[in-house]
């Protein structure tokens, strides 16, 4: 394993660097408040390939390994989490299963429009009565003649305020089984096809995070997305890579929480000097950086398994867990050094404090992960 | 169309400079380095160029072996290959000496066109594309804001106090870049990726074959002097206020 980034690390950093600074930094505590999703923004980011970023370059996309992966998705939510989240989201959890699991056909059509940004893709599993416990979905898919007919609700759904293709997990039967899940493409503009209002969340506000409805949805049986009943284990492949999504966005979040605040340390001025040089202060500086390069090697680490072909699945989770947790923690300190001041809509460490609160939850809560990372470690003959 | 870009890696705008304790120049250790500025202008324009009017472009540049990150990101922005001049005996080059340098390697290319910034953050001397352009005996276009290529010539914007020059010449020429000629563009990650892949060709001073000596030396560096602090008028009544303000202007700060 590679400590040292290479110079096309150094590169991607660098231009997503500039990137955000130039065109998110600017406008991204008013999309927050006024819960603005910046089309025009997205625009630009399709041009640079922000949404093909590990999509082969056959389809148009870039091709990037999991660690140049991340990096994108790190400096976008490093200035804007909101929008890191569309591109985490579509990349992580949308593109992916296609990757992993579509037809030759289905990805000749989808995944160009998918790589191109031309379709915002989300990825729907979560219902009123159906969260950590993946298996009580309740959305229906009935087939009659050569189409399903999806009917149910599924909640929080990131990008669900925009995104042109879905990928839903709904109930099926069939002769040998009852009811099991899998797993359907489907398009906004099938008839059916219904957006709630957008969530009114805490934090994440730019993204519009929505409830999807379907009713007598109808969808082509040729946008069963793998075979009839493979709902559970593209759900969990598809959450592994996801969470490496997840643990970058954190990680990002983190990473600008503590920039702001050490920039703020050294320029707030009490007992006449700045507050940089009290002792306290220095060592919330010391714990934040120690902590988050921490988290970025662990993440890292789960990137490359993914890549060289292992098993990732218990270290995305360790990732995911710690990175978030890291998130919540120096976005909090971040908060406290600011003083009354980071409590005020006027900075952006609130911003930063709202936004890494759901990395904790979202893609699995840190108990999920906890329990994933346990079982792992319990079922290992050797530690 | 053989258009030439020519740039140089300086320290970050928002990098904190420490000057060395000897004051030889200032401590490298953790400064971030990124491409000059106005030399992104540069790498712009050739590649709009490139893009209306065909050819390639290539990226030159005199600095250490950590110069290679700056011209892989003009590769990355879309430039198609690269020069760079690396020699320890450049580490105290002034500039005639990277005039010098960038005018050798550029006349072992084919060039109707070469851009540079109108200066470098870093030592702000503004002095290296005047020179290259004499070194290699061409014309001159200084400060540029536009840009018109027409065929065998190009038209240029220069602005100057209170009015705009505007000028042509017959290529191949020298035009160094002021801020408004362009945006630059971000490079993309297909961009990047194909960078790495690029041909970066390596010179040391033997190679192309130039003097090292330098006309101009730097005695020492030394950090500007701490600036005193603000002084806040304090009181109700706004006219007291600023007739203390006056008398604070006229008498301690001289300003009126």
């Amino acid at each position: 394993m590679q400590y040292n980034p290479c110079v096309k690390h150094k590169l991607i950093r660098a231009s997503t660097r500039s990137f955000a600074e130039a065109e998110l930094a600017p406008i991204a505590a008013e999309i927050d408040q006024q819960r603005i999703f910046p089309r025009e923004i997205i625009e630009k980011m399709r041009e640079l390939n922000y949404f093909g970023l590990q999509t082969p370059k056959a389809y148009g996309g870039a091709e990037l390994d999991s660690v140049s992966s991340a990096i994108v998705v790190e400096e976008l939510s490093r200035v804007c989490a909101a929008v890191g989240l569309c591109v985490t989201v579509h990349n992580g959890v949308a593109v992916y299963p296609f990757l992993r699991f579509a037809s030759a056909r289905q990805k000749d059509i989808y995944l160009p429009e998918l790589a191109s940004g031309n379709a915002i893709g989300a990825f729907s599993l979560t219902e009123a009565n159906a969260g950590s416990d993946a298996g009580s979905v309740e959305t229906t898919a009935r087939k009659q003649g050569s189409n399903y007919i999806l009917n149910g609700t599924k909640i929080f759904v990131t990008n669900g305020g925009v995104c042109d293709v879905a990928l839903i997990f709904a109930l099926t039967s069939s002769p040998e089984h009852k009811l099991q899940s899998s797993v359907f493409i489907v398009e906004s503009k099938y008839p059916g096809f219904l957006r709630g209002e957008r969530e009114d969340l805490c934090g994440m506000r730019a993204n519009p995070v929505s409830s999807l409805f379907f009713e007598d949805c109808s969808v082509p049986e040729e946008n069963l997305l793998g075979k009839l009943g493979d709902g559970m284990k593209i759900g969990l492949a598809t959450l592994d890579n996801g969470r490496l999504g997840v643990a970058a966005q954190a990680l990002g979040i983190a990473q600008g929480a503590m920039e702001t605040a050490v920039k703020y340390a050294r320029e707030r001025q009490q007992f006449k000097k700045p507050i940089a040089s009290l002792q306290t202060i220095q060592n919330y500086i010391a714990d934040m950086a120690t902590e988050i390069m921490a988290a970025r090697l662990l993440l890292y680490r789960a990137c490359d398994l993914k890549d060289a072909g292992m098993p990732f699945g218990c270290e995305a989770s360790m990732a995911k867990l710690y990175c978030s947790s890291v998130a919540s923690r120096v976005s909090s300190l971040a908060v406290q050094i600011h003083g009354g001041y980071g409590y005020s809509k006027e900075y952006d460490v609130e911003r930063y404090f709202r936004d890494a609160r759901v990395t904790e939850i979202y893609e699995g809560t840190s108990e999920i992960q906890r329990m994933v990372i346990a079982r792992a470690i319990l079922s290992q003959s050797i530690l | 169309m053989n258009i030439i870009a020519c740039v140089k890696q300086v320290p970050d705008t928002e990098a904190q400079i420490k000057v060395k304790a000897d004051g030889s120049g200032i401590e490298e250790g953790q400064i971030k380095w990124v491409m000059n500025p106005y030399d992104e202008f540069g790498v712009e324009e050739a590649l709009k160029l490139k893009e209306k009017n065909g050819g390639d472009v290539t990226i030159v540049c005199v600095g250490p072996a950590r110069a290679m990150e700056t011209i892989r990101t003009a590769l990355a922005m879309g430039a198609d290959k690269g020069v760079h001049i690396c020699d320890p005996a450049f580490d105290n080059a002034d500039a005639f000496v990277v005039a010098n340098a960038l005018a050798a390697a550029i006349k072992a290319l084919p060039h109707d066109i070469i851009f540079c910034g109108q200066r470098a953050i870093d030592d702000d001397s503004g002095q290296v594309g005047a020179m290259l352009a004499e070194a290699l005996n061409l014309p001159q276009l200084t400060l540029v804001t536009k840009l018109e290529f027409a065929g065998s010539s190009v038209k240029v914007i220069r602005p100057i106090e209170g009015a705009q020059l505007s000028i042509e010449t017959a290529l191949p020429a020298v035009v160094t870049c002021q801020k408004g000629l362009n945006e630059p563009r971000y490079a993309s990650l297909p961009g990047i990726m194909k960078a790495k892949k690029k041909p970066v060709d390596v010179k040391n001073a033997a190679a192309i074959g130039v003097a090292t000596d330098a006309k101009a030396r730097v005695a020492k560096t030394v950090p500007p002097p701490a600036r005193p602090p603000g002084k806040i008028i304090c009181g109700d009544e706004p006219a007291q206020k600023a007739a203390e303000l006056g008398k604070l202007l006229r008498e301690e700060a001289k300003a009126i």
